[in-house]
């Protein structure tokens, strides 16, 4: 008798590459591709996850500390914690989605108690469980996932999307980027977990979040949704990287003259530091932080002082000049478009969540810190492995799938020259980072915008084929070009302010916008409009 | 950015090589090198992974600066994060002493 081996199976390959047979493929190791991962494998799948970096350290969660949108299960305490935020969110939250993702949220953090994390115990004896700390979470995720049986494929970017002669996704290759050669895993679903694109704008741990996973998803014909909630931007000491937009609740924002910036503030007063940016230097003092406050960031949050300890100011005392950096869709809402309970995609056999996944359902437009974002990865990587598990386990035999490579840009012979990833990559930051632009967005700058992020992409669509050396960059530079034309073909769309999404030629809320926008298409960008659950039930019931 | 990897108490384990999420060092026939710096993004976990303390990064995310490794060592520098974060025998129970929940909401 054989027995059936719970883990990916390594077959034989040609030199120079590593090949693996799965049931399913996580691509990403941040805290949604390891739940996807774990998910998957509790359900009987052979699991293989491949990380651009190293999973444990890899993502925007495994160097900072995040929120965790964790409610007791309390009728009346989770009224309130769906209700607080949709206002916020431009009501287009969807009650059903945030009741799941709470439930399944208070689930799987009560399972990482029970796996060893140290969630601290309030003055009541209470374990407090709506924070965690990122390093100590993802070093736990990363032991939970190996001990589940997933084979981890670390500083292992993929490149592209394997897809079978239906079109349905079949599995991805990539570089193993310290071994220096390539690897292919087989599938027979691939969730993507690779989280959101902050454009390289070296906000916290955000440099790996290029947006690898939307373009290698659109290339097999995914499409996006609420691509225009795609612009915060965070609070950081100016010469640093240490996002921590919280604890600038304390702060007094002032110009280089000392005097107050009027309207300034960390939670509905980030405008008003934008457009004194573009004047000029904006310093913060943490002057309404108290001892105990001051002491229980220090224990809470102790990254947040390396840069202000290591350069001998005192944030509480001393001025230090501050700067926005954008976040994108790291702590925006758009990203793939879920189309079912398990997080599945527009396409057969893949799979999203977590940032790569769009996070409308919970947030709508606008997520404020990390919680919900947290409870997503949480909720939607459970739901995606499981899913994933599931249409593989009623895949049947994938013997004799004839596989072809889905990837395009960058990776195709053509006779423009290669894309130059640097080159690349500083012309799109161009337009995704000034905040008259991205901020503050109008459809003359958006369109003008839009028109050079084209012509760009007419010249990458003709690339030739980059390096091995350069193909992981070139790769990232045409993802970061893809997402803007997303997200900014979006945002002309949405012609209205909501959530995150502001219009200076549209300033207020349209009732008759309360929609999706879904996006798509590489050489050509589309946008379209899909109505909001509520209205899709309202009309079922007349 | 990851300014240094101090000779003197690196033992060559590779570590850092390992858990870099940007790939900015290299293994070498000795102790590694930073051979990618402005690849680097200040997001300081390998320090925290250094189970000898011998890294240092300079919080200045976009532009090297020069670090003097005897001032580190006397200024305790090297190893302060780990420290703070409770990841070091001496420290280990700051590790669940997050107070965020005293913090939110306001």
């Amino acid at each position: 008798m054989t027995v059936q081996s719970t883990r990916a199976q390594r077959v034989s390959a040609r030199a120079g590459s590593v090949e693996f047979d799965a049931d399913v493929l996580v691509i990403g190791g941040g805290p949604a591709g390891t739940w996807a991962a774990i998910s998957a494998a509790e359900q009987g799948a052979r699991v293989v996850l491949a990380d651009k970096g190293f999973c444990g350290t890899s993502g925007a969660t495994a160097a900072a500390g995040t929120g965790v949108w964790y409610v007791d299960p309390e009728p009346a305490l989770r009224e309130a914690a769906m209700a607080n935020r949709e206002k916020l969110g431009g009501h287009l939250q969807d009650r059903r989605w945030m009741s799941r993702v709470l439930d399944r949220t208070y689930e799987q953090s009560n399972r990482l108690a029970d796996w060893g994390y140290p969630y601290p115990v309030d003055d009541k004896g209470k374990s407090q469980r709506n924070s965690l700390q990122g390093p100590e979470y993802m070093r736990l995720m990363r032991k939970r996932t190996k001990q589940a049986g997933v084979t981890i494929l670390d500083h292992s970017p993929a490149l592209e999307l394997l897809v079978d002669e239906k079109g349905a996704v079949a599995g991805a290759s990539g570089l193993r980027r310290q071994k220096h050669d390539r690897w292919t895993v087989r599938a027979r679903a691939v969730v993507v977990a690779t989280g959101g694109c902050a454009f390289l704008s070296k906000t916290l741990g955000s440099n790996v979040l290029t947006g690898d996973g939307y373009l290698m998803a659109a290339e097999a014909g995914a499409e996006f949704s609420s691509m225009e909630f795609s612009n915060p931007y965070a609070i950081s000491a100016a010469y640093g990287s240490v996002t921590k937009t919280l604890f600038f609740g304390w702060a007094t924002f002032t110009y280089e003259d000392g005097s107050v910036v009027p309207g300034a503030a960390s939670k509905g007063g980030r405008s008003a530091i934008a457009r004194a940016l573009t004047q000029g230097p904006v310093y913060a003092r943490l002057d309404k932080a108290d001892g105990e406050v001051q002491r229980q960031m220090r224990v809470s949050q102790p990254n947040f002082f390396l840069p202000f300890d290591r350069t001998g100011i005192d944030p509480f005392a001393d001025r230090f000049p501050v700067t926005l950096r954008l976040e994108g869709t790291v702590r925006g809402t758009g990203g793939l478009r879920i189309v079912d309970d398990s997080c599945a995609t527009t396409v057969a056999g893949l799979y999203a969540a977590g940032d790569a996944a769009t996070r409308e359902l919970i947030c709508g437009g606008f997520t404020g810190g990390g919680s919900h974002n947290a409870a997503w990865a949480i909720s939607s990587g459970t739901f995606a492995g499981q899913g994933a598990a599931d249409h593989a386990r009623h895949f049947g035999p994938a013997r004799g799938r004839r596989l072809s490579s889905a990837g395009i840009v960058a990776l195709r012979q053509r006779a423009g020259r290669p894309v130059k990833p640097a080159d690349l990559a500083k012309a799109v930051q161009n337009e995704v980072f000034p905040y008259e632009l991205n901020y503050f967005r109008e459809a003359g700058r958006l369109g003008g915008a839009l028109e050079r992020l084209d012509t760009l992409w007419t010249e990458v669509s003709q690339a030739d084929a980059a390096t091995a050396d350069d193909v992981l960059r070139a790769r990232e530079s045409a993802s970061m070009l893809a997402t803007a034309r997303w997200m900014y073909r979006s945002g002309l769309a949405r012609q209205e302010s909501r959530g995150m999404h502001r219009r200076d030629d549209f300033p207020d809320q349209d009732d008759r916008q309360r929609h999706y926008i879904t996006s798509g298409g590489l050489d050509e960008v589309w946008t379209a409009t899909r109505p909001h659950a509520e209205a899709v039930y309202a009309e079922a019931a007349e | 950015m990851i300014e240094v990897i101090d000779a003197q108490s690196c033992t060559s384990c590779d570590i850092c090589v390992n858990v870099c999420p940007t790939n900015v060092f290299d293994k070498t026939d000795g102790i590694p090198v930073i051979a990618r710096q402005g690849d680097c993004q200040t997001c300081f976990l390998c320090e925290l992974y250094c189970p000898e303390d011998a890294l240092f990064v300079s919080p200045f995310a976009e532009v090297a600066q020069h670090v003097d490794l005897e001032m580190l060592r006397q200024n305790a520098l090297l190893g302060s994060y780990r420290r703070a974060v409770g990841w070091t025998e001496e420290t280990k129970h700051r590790r669940e002493i997050d107070r965020s929940y005293l913090l939110f909401g306001h």
